[in-house]
């Protein structure tokens, strides 16, 4: 059996990986799936991404916090369904604002240098997502389960 | 794409497309070597299949369902069985079949052929794949032929080449495989020619048996075998042998036949034709610059050189080399059938008696010294009949395999264990103990009265009768309180038999066992029909024998488990003599040093294996394993972690243990699934879930630890996934 250890290093590895998302919101019950480019905590605790105030997913967040994340290692082979990995990410998200932003930020453009532009525009909002389950899947439908306990995330409004 | 080549097509750069085989006959068939037309169905020929079927995908999927290393080999066999199965059913692409379809009807119309595997693993310097790929003699008829190419391509997924493309490292993603097609010469003599021994370089030897090749290839025919000395081309030595059958080409593949006494009395060579065989392979190792390991056969007078491959110097015997157990984990019916006689009329019968034999001793009138004699003899008597399990009895389980591969392979069922389903009207010993379970917990649900008596323990005044018939079920099978079959009072305080049947007496009806016993007679009608007229009798045979090795699966365990029990009473006497203290003294000291000297097993000190941690920070949502009992069951699970959580066991509770063994499947009836962290189709937990018609899943890894009693499982039967909590997040 994995440690714990040796589960959140499988975690870490994933996400190192990887570099978009695809993120899930809703607006009134309607799910919303979109497409997010993504930097994480090495505690695994927060993950960050960037988008322009005026999205749908944005506006979705800010009517309700809870969101997921997908992550996968997929590279569109049939020889995904027995290699790949995906991971959900169960939590809560909300713009950072304040004097920790600006290591957040960093944070992120050092993962992702060629969005600088895009993520230090005044349009734009760095998000912090509050991990609280990631629910990895691998060999096609072996389903594990790390669930964080760690500071609230923002409440829904 | 070259679908097909023939021996002029083939150059010396087509290993990868060809393999080695098909190569060598080739390149000798093109130096003017007599060899038997043939052509290749090409490495591409197979990957157009895959491709076209999606099967290269699916058989990564079955062999990815777990880390390899961890799979038991009968989770392998099981693979290897699906895979072989999925080989069997999807139909040939169009444009293949009909490349195929043509080619075979131009070279060989209805002439016979041989079928063989030629994958470019095979004979690599480092590897001998010999025997672990299939080869198909004597197939006739465009339709046979292409099924037949099927079979000997599923064959490169045997559970034997998979354990062995793993002892070499070699990637099982990248296996492929070409199959030689090659007319049929029936000689009248065959056999092979090295033509350098591999341990005496001046020397060279022939073998050779009447008939053909494949008696002596196989093993079945003893041949006759000669050395020659290279350096003076003549003959050092005969080891001649009795010839009293040779291996001969039936209607349709191969029959073994009695020798008449005049042909058997002289060897199948003369020395003139001898030593033509020798020159044979020798000219084979002018060709190619290496000694050769040649089969050949003799037809009217003119000698056919059938394969050659260059002469290994590893053996079966040779360092780390486990391909000659590989083969070994296959058994043929004849060498089945003997086991099963020595099984059926020697060793059970002698087991019961010896159980017989410790239950009438009366331990409790033993002095200290008799005692310790007896708990000696008895650990010897027990180390004697686990010995014959594991020499004779484990193996005589591959008589559920043989069957299973030869009814897989003429009905092509959609699920590769439709078979087990026409051995199920076997009398299995656990399930006739469950039946004895079910009708006292009948007259228990009919009589509320006798579940007083039963909690409060004295039916013996209450209810004589009821008491009695107890008493006769603990006399036969125990009080189900020990891990062995037949024990009492090994955990004193539980009353397993009290609780479990006041557990199945309050639930209103008792599942009906063998669900599938209606469907045996169809299944098994279906089975010999698929076999002409004149081969009946051979399907008849084979599917008795099957029977018996299931029946035995479950047997052994429980008079195995009577004779541990043998053991078990009397180191139990032992242990309490001297935890009551009493006389000091010379008898008592030997009494102390036999039960300190001797090794009882796990069975005797049962270890708990750990739960699962307590942090709560990691937790199992879905576990995978082999999809062993079809059906859909939700429930608590009860995790069996030692023999007295059996006592707990209650009505819908899914049963998740290591391993279900005989002596513990009176709960089954009460259970909604089964999960078990051993793996394998034919595995007692998996048969005895079918026989109730259970969800079942076996091979799950770090079942009984990441699964904790209590938590609400969903077992899907089908897929093999055992989901855990209720889905919240």
């Amino acid at each position: 059996m994995e440690s714990d250890e040796g589960f959140r290093q499988l975690l870490r590895e994933l996400l190192a990986g990887q570099k978009l998302a695809v993120l899930s919101t809703h607006h009134g019950g309607q799910p919303y799936a979109s497409l997010v480019a993504f930097a994480f905590s090495d505690d695994l605790a927060s993950l960050y991404f960037v988008t322009p105030r005026t999205t749908r997913k944005f506006s979705n967040l800010q009517n309700d916090c809870r969101m997921a994340l997908l992550i996968t290692s997929s590279t569109n082979k049939e020889t995904d369904f027995h290699e790949a990995m995906a991971v959900t990410v169960v939590g809560s998200a909300g713009e950072i604002q304040g004097p920790e932003k600006e290591a957040a930020l960093n944070h992120y453009i050092a993962r992702h240098p060629y969005l600088e532009d895009f993520a230090r525009s005044p349009t734009c909002a760095l998000v912090r997502v509050y991990a609280h389950t990631y629910i990895l899947v691998k060999n096609f439908q072996h389903v594990m389960e790390l669930h964080l306990d760690h500071e609230p995330g923002p409440l829904s409004s | 794409m070259n679908l097909v080549l023939s021996a002029p097509e083939i150059g010396a750069s087509d290993l990868s497309r060809v393999g080695g085989k098909a190569l060598s006959l080739a390149a000798l068939s093109q130096a003017g070597f007599r060899i038997p037309v043939f052509i290749c169905v090409t490495t591409g020929a197979y990957n157009a299949f895959l491709d076209a079927t999606g099967l290269r995908e699916r058989i990564l999927l079955e062999l990815h369902r777990k880390d390899f290393k961890q799979m038991r080999w009968e989770e392998i066999w099981d693979c290897a069985t699906r895979i072989r199965n999925l080989f069997l059913r999807k139909p040939l692409p169009h444009v293949l079949a009909n490349a195929l379809r043509n080619a075979v009807a131009e070279r060989f119309a209805n002439r016979p052929v041989a079928i063989r595997s030629s994958a470019p693993d095979e004979d690599a310097a480092r590897s001998s794949f010999a025997g672990l790929h299939a080869s198909y003699i004597n197939v006739r008829g465009t339709k046979a032929i292409l099924e037949n190419i099927r079979m000997v391509w599923a064959s490169l997924w045997s559970d034997a080449a998979l354990l062995y493309r793993q002892e070499l490292g070699l990637d099982v993603g990248r296996s492929t495989m070409a199959v030689v097609v090659q007319e049929l010469v029936v000689g009248e003599a065959s056999g092979i020619c090295f033509s350098q021994s591999p341990t005496e370089s001046s020397q060279a030897l022939v073998e050779s048996v009447y008939g053909l090749n494949q008696g002596l290839v196989d093993g079945d025919v003893e041949p006759d075998r000669w050395v020659i000395d290279r350096d003076f081309n003549r003959l050092l030595k005969h080891v001649p042998v009795q010839r009293n059958r040779q291996l001969a080409a039936a209607e349709d593949g191969l029959k073994m036949v009695s020798l008449p006494a005049e042909t058997g009395s002289r060897p199948p060579l003369t020395p003139e034709q001898i030593m033509a065989v020798y020159k044979l392979g020798f000219k084979a190792e002018r060709h190619f610059g290496a000694p050769q390991d040649v089969e050949w056969t003799l037809r009217d007078g003119e000698l056919y050189l059938l394969q050659s491959r260059p002469v290994t110097t590893r053996t079966p015997a040779s360092e780390g080399d486990q391909r000659a157990w590989y083969l070994s984990l296959h058994r043929s019916f004849d060498n089945l059938r003997e086991l099963r006689r020595k099984i059926e009329s020697e060793q059970i019968p002698a087991m019961i008696r010896a159980a017989e034999e410790l239950s009438k001793i009366d331990l409790v009138q033993l002095s200290d010294r008799e005692l310790a004699v007896e708990i000696r003899r008895r650990w010897e008597i027990n180390n004697t009949w686990v010995n014959v399990y594991w020499a004779d009895f484990i193996p005589f389980a591959h008589g559920i395999r043989l069957f299973g591969q030869v009814y897989n392979d003429r009905l092509k069922p959609d699920d590769p264990y439709e078979f087990v389903g026409l051995l199920t009207q076997t009398d299995m010993a656990s399930l006739e103990r469950n039946r004895l379970l079910e009708a006292l917990a009948d007259q228990v649900r009919l009589r509320p009265e006798l579940a007083d008596c039963l909690e409060a323990g004295d039916c013996g005044n209450k209810a004589p009768e009821f008491r009695r018939e107890i008493e006769s079920f603990i006399e036969r099978f125990g009080d189900l309180s020990c891990t062995v079959t037949g024990g009492t009072q090994c955990e004193g305080a539980t009353r397993p038999l009290v609780k479990i049947l006041l557990a199945m007496s309050s639930r209103p009806q008792a599942p009906s066992g063998s669900r599938n016993r209606m469907d045996a007679g169809r299944l098994s009608q279906r089975f010999l029909d698929s076999f002409p007229e004149s081969r009946r009798e051979e399907g008849l045979e084979l599917l008795d024998l099957a029977r018996a090795s299931y029946q035995l699966r479950d047997d052994d365990n429980i008079h195995l488990g009577r004779i541990e029990a043998g053991l078990a009473a009397a180191v139990a006497e032992g242990r309490r003599r001297l935890d009551t203290g009493g006389k000091a003294g010379e008898e008592r000291e030997e009494l102390k040093a036999a039960l300190e000297n001797l090794d009882f097993g796990d069975r005797m000190h049962p270890n708990r294996p750990p739960a699962r941690a307590e942090s709560g920070r990691i937790r199992p949502r879905q576990l995978t394993g082999q999809p062993a009992g079809p059906g859909l069951a939700m429930g608590r699970a009860r995790v069996v972690r030692s023999h007295a959580d059996l006592a707990d066991f209650a009505q819908g509770d899914i049963l998740v243990c290591d391993a279900v063994d005989p002596n513990m499947t009176f709960v089954v009836p009460l259970a909604a699934a089964v999960v078990e962290r051993r793996g394998g189709m034919l595995i007692h937990g998996a048969i005895i879930a079918r026989e109730y018609g259970l969800p079942c899943v076996t091979g799950v890894p770090d079942a009984t630890v990441l699964i904790q009693s209590g938590d609400p499982v969903t077992v899907d039967g089908y897929l093999g996934i055992v989901t855990i909590g209720s889905g919240e997040i």
